[in-house]
């Protein structure tokens, strides 16, 4: 071989090196685009004037807190919560006006992890302790959790907590159906994905006196949530964020 | 002879007597016996036989724990069925310590013994017996 046929080569060799990169943007294109309305997607439906008339009711919370093994801290900065109450100025600040109902602006609203299609904790969790299953669920691994809390900067929902303290001091009972936490771990709603499988729904809406809370599947046209998100209107929080959120508010 | 040749004599006993001090200490003392973890199992079906066979447990136990809090964790799967058709949550709290319901006499007596210390007992609530002599926290 002289040296202009192996320069020719080697240039025909470099050559397959820039069709690889084109090649898989074709394969790419052949994978089926799934939908994920095409699959189970969890959301869940919040009836805002159903909760508020229920004034002080907070039997979800206690049912949820219970299920989990969910401290109760003594001091508000170290609180855990997976499912609380806040000020409707606090949950959607930037769609409120002075002129709505008195009872719907002073009411509080329940709010929980809002199981972003974005979420942007998954985005910054270095260990992939959190990530979406394809249902939408955003999940926790507790094993995985280092503690480094950005997914509680990530979030702007405030929906995670941190265990800035042994949480077993703070349980009068703990039990065996969920294990506790300990120090130094995030923790949060996981949609009660261990009674999805057992074909339970969410503690918080079973427990609901008032039917104000409704969990299904946006991948079923026929769904109840379906139902609802078609004949009312709904907001979400922070829309503008883009997280796209798959908890709703009927207001 | 070098000049510091006492010295060197003197500085080598004394490391050698450190180094294997504890050595010394343990013959004096006496080691505590290794004590076979006593398998007493609770009353539920098919308790006279574990998730695996008894071989495989004893040196793998740890693995299958890795393994089914992966696929229970990550996958979502939980149910487990034995080979011989025996079925389970996989859960080490209320498959494992339901049916080995004496911690401290079976998990915690072998650990001890071989210096392991599983820190899933930070979360998990185990079977360690409380004041009250009841086994389980609720
Ligand atoms: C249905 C009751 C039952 C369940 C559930 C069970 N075991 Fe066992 N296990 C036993 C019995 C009985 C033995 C005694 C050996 C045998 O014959 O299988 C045993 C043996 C063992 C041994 C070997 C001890 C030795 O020194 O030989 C280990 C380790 C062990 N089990 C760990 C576990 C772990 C970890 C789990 C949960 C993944 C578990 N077991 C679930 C009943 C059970
Ligand atoms: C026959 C003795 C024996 C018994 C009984 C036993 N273990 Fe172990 N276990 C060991 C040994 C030895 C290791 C350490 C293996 C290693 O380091 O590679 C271990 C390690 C572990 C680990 C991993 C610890 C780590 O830091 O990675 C877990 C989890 C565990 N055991 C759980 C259990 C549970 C739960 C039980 C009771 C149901 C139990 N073991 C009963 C001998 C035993
Ligand atoms: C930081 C707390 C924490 C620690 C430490 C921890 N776990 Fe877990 N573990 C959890 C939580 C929370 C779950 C989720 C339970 C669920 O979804 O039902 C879980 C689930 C599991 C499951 C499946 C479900 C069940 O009920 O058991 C297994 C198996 C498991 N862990 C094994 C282990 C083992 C083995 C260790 C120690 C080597 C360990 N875990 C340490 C918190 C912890």
């Amino acid at each position: 071989m002289d040296r202009r046929l192996f320069v020719k080569l080697t240039g025909l060799g470099a050559l397959g090196l820039a069709a690889r990169p084109a090649l898989d943007l074709f394969a790419a294109a052949e994978i089926p685009a799934h939908s994920p309305l095409a699959q189970r997607r969890w959301a869940m439906v919040m009836d805002l004037r159903k909760c508020q008339e229920a004034g002080d009711c907070e039997v979800c919370i206690a049912a949820c807190h219970q299920a989990h093994n969910v401290p109760k801290m003594d001091r508000p900065d170290e609180e855990i919560k997976w499912v609380w109450k806040e000020s409707f100025h606090h949950t959607f600040h930037d769609q409120e006006h002075p002129y709505l109902d008195e009872q719907l602006r002073h009411g509080p609203v329940l709010v929980t992890c809002n199981h972003c299609e974005n979420p942007p904790c998954v985005r910054v969790c270095p260990t992939q302790a959190t990530w979406k299953r394809d249902d939408g669920i955003v999940m926790m691994d507790w094993h995985r959790c280092i503690g480094c809390r950005y997914c509680i900067v990530g979030c702007p929902y405030g929906s995670r907590s941190f265990n800035w303290q042994d949480p077993r001091k703070h349980l009068a009972e703990p039990h065996k159906d969920f294990p506790t936490r300990t120090k130094g771990v995030v923790e949060k709603c996981t949609l009660c994905e261990e009674r999805l499988t057992r074909n339970q729904l969410p503690a918080c809406v079973e427990a609901c006196p008032a039917g104000a809370l409704v969990f299904g599947d946006l991948g079923d046209p026929d769904s109840p949530v379906r139902e609802l998100l078609k004949s009312r209107y709904t907001l979400r929080r922070k829309p503008n964020l883009g997280t796209q959120p798959q908890v709703y508010y009927i207001v | 002879m070098p000049p510091d040749f006492r010295k060197i004599v003197f500085g080598l006993v004394i490391f050698l007597i450190l180094v294997t001090l504890p050595l010394w200490t343990n013959l004096l003392r006496g080691t505590a016996p290794l004590e076979d973890p006593e398998i007493s199992t609770r009353d539920v079906p098919g308790k006279d036989r574990c998730v695996r066979e008894a071989e495989y447990m004893k040196a793998n136990h740890m693995d299958l724990l890795n393994e089914w809090r992966e696929t229970v964790v990550r996958d979502g799967e939980r149910g487990f069925v034995t080979v011989d058709g025996r079925h389970f949550d996989r859960s080490l709290d209320r498959t494992c310590m339901d049916c080995h319901n004496k911690q401290e006499v079976f998990c915690d007596r072998c650990h001890n013994a071989l210096a392991v210390s599983p820190y899933c007992w930070d979360c998990h609530i185990g079977a360690r017996e409380t004041k009250d002599g009841s086994t389980a926290l609720r």
